[in-house]
């Protein structure tokens, strides 16, 4: 039978697990304590976690309550008292003579929910510091991004040494002088090309085949991209067919990843149950597959729409469609990448993206030409709806979606765009922060 | 006469940028390219002071370093070793093969032309340089 500290999610210690069994089998304290030969007061204080028991008392407890010793220790006292110290320990040397180590028992025992608490985050922390650790020895070890880095960095110092002979050699020969604005521009244009590069590596898969997923958004995202954005059982069998997918994918193991997983999944669902492949498709051949064609589907929900055009399947003959879509406040809550156009792994897009701007704009759609820092241009759908119910007075949830696919090169207006600030070579936009 | 001074380097804008700056300053400059073949080059040449790119096409600055340090005709030659990266690890590894100084790309002209000057002195380059590292030999 599950105790309530169990029901509640929290790690049981033994005295609780002790109180829970004597109660169970209807044997009072004081029988408990002269069968285990110590005092009933005592009792009282191991099974309100006042005093931490093991060895031989620990073992006479068990066979009085008719169990093994491990059914009341393992896995309970030892995990939050070592989660506990490891906690203290990686503090090392505080102030104010640090956490009292010596006082763990008394705390675990007081306050056992800020206690687990507690052991959460110290094993947060270790999950943290084991992704930055990766992303750290990959920065230091990944061949291919130390060759891009070096690549960077030679057509830097190529241009520094030449401006500094133009700017300083008064008395250069025509002929060197030339020479070296031949060299100042072709460097200029290959760091260019190779700081494009350097970016795209960063949003790129690593050389592995693996994404180095650092969230639990990433890993779902992940999940997403191994399938192509496209679940054939969900469209078949609705949302039954989630709970097999996430067993069937890695990083599920991973409980915050499952839910993150399971929650996208579950809008794939209702949106495939809301615009059926047997609606869309017959519609989207006949529009050739032009979203502006498409917006009264899905009972005019533009946004459902842009979102089940991201999902079709890859034997369709539709242009290839990236998503991103933020809440009110930019934060990215969905991406599908399509190359060329980086949407960054961490932290905000382009000020510039229409995703933002259509937030300005609820409930109007919009289209409009994108061109990147490497001149590759994009289509962009978008609009800003809300995603719940409100009542008279109470502002709405908006979420913003914007669905991207590549254009030909053009001499027509475009926006220029980027990744996101702090991956964007365009220094001199107005929108930088 | 001029001394004579050897760039090991794959990045032509970079050979010809510090080859006139080396120029000017009263070096007679000579350039190679690849990592392959620029032992040979180094033996043929005999360079008074020699700069060793890191990352070279066919084989790295650090590998050709190692086999100048075994070589008696090369093992006493001055290296400034010329780095992308900087890290201590690369720093490091340089001074533990035995070159004499070392520069993190994008380095200046004055330092370029600062480091090259103390190792033709036989002095540890400036600490003024930013980035060149004392190493052994």
């Amino acid at each position: 039978m599950a105790t309530l500290a169990e029901r509640n999610g929290r790690v049981e210690l033994t005295g609780s697990r002790i109180r829970d069994r004597r109660l169970l089998i209807g044997m009072k304290q004081s029988a408990l304590a002269e069968a285990a030969g110590i005092s009933p007061s005592y009792l009282n204080l191991i099974e309100h976690n006042r005093r931490r028991i093991g060895g031989k008392l620990l073992i006479e407890l068990a066979r009085a309550l008719g169990v093994e010793p491990g059914v009341l220790s393992d896995g309970a006292d030892a995990t939050i008292h070592d989660t506990l110290q490891a906690a203290a320990n990686g503090l090392g040397e505080g102030g104010r003579g640090g956490p009292e180590t010596d006082r763990i028992d008394d705390l675990a025992a007081r306050f056992p929910g800020w206690t687990a608490l507690i052991a959460q985050q110290r094993k947060r922390i270790g999950d943290l510091e084991a992704a930055v650790e990766g992303l750290r020895d990959r920065l230091a070890h990944d061949p291919v991004l130390a060759e891009a880095m070096h690549e960077v960095l030679s057509s830097a110092a190529a241009i520094r040494s030449t401006a500094d002979i133009l700017v300083r050699e008064a008395d250069l020969d025509p002929a060197w002088r030339g020479r070296f604005h031949r060299n100042l521009h072709e460097e200029a244009e290959r760091l260019s090309r190779r700081a494009t590069a350097l970016l795209g590596h960063f949003e790129a898969p690593d050389a592995r085949g693996e994404t180095l997923s650092a969230t639990p958004v990433e890993t779902a995202e992940a999940l997403f991209d191994a399938n192509d954005h496209h679940f054939p059982a969900i469209e078949t069998g609705g949302g039954a067919a989630i709970p097999a997918i996430l067993d069937q994918s890695a990083g599920m193991e991973d409980a915050a990843s499952r839910v993150m997983a399971e929650r996208m999944l579950t809008r794939y669902a209702e949106d495939a149950a809301r615009l059926p492949l047997s609606s869309l498709l017959p519609e989207a051949h006949a529009a050739g597959f032009d979203p502006s064609a498409l917006l009264s589907l899905g009972g005019g929900d533009v946004a459902l729409v842009l979102r089940r055009l991201a999902t079709l399947p890859r034997e369709e003959p539709a242009p290839a469609f990236g998503l991103a879509v933020c809440d009110a406040s930019g934060a990215l809550l969905f991406r599908r990448r399509l190359m060329a156009f980086s949407i960054p792994r961490f932290g905000p897009g382009c000020p510039l993206w229409p995703l933002y701007a259509a937030l300005a704009r609820p409930g109007q759609p919009d289209m409009t030409i994108l061109e990147t820092p490497a001149a590759s241009r994009f289509r962009a759908w978008s609009v800003a709806q809300p995603v719940s119910q409100t009542g008279f007075g109470s502002a709405p949830v908006m979420q913003a979606t914007m669905l991207i696919s590549p254009v030909e090169a053009g001499d027509g207006a475009a926006i220029p765009i980027g990744p996101g600030c702090s991956l964007c070579p365009r220094t001199g936009c107005r929108a930088r922060r | 006469m001029a001394k004579r001074i050897l760039l090991v380097e794959d990045e032509a804008n970079i050979l010809e940028a510090i080859g006139f700056i080396l120029s000017r300053d009263g070096w007679e400059v000579l350039g190679h390219g690849k990592g392959e073949t620029a032992l040979a080059e180094i033996e043929r040449v005999d360079p008074d002071i020699l700069v060793l790119d890191v990352m070279l096409p066919g084989r790295s600055g650090f590998d050709i370093l190692r086999d100048l340090r075994e070589r008696p005709t090369t093992r006493a030659l001055p290296v400034l070793l010329l780095t992308a990266k900087g890290q201590t690890r690369d720093r490091e590894q340089a001074m533990a093969l035995g070159a004499n100084a070392f520069l993190t790309k994008p380095f200046s002209n004055d330092e370029l032309v600062a480091t090259v000057r103390s190792l033709a002195d036989g002095r540890a380059p400036s600490a003024a340089a930013g980035h060149d590292r004392r190493g052994g030999a």
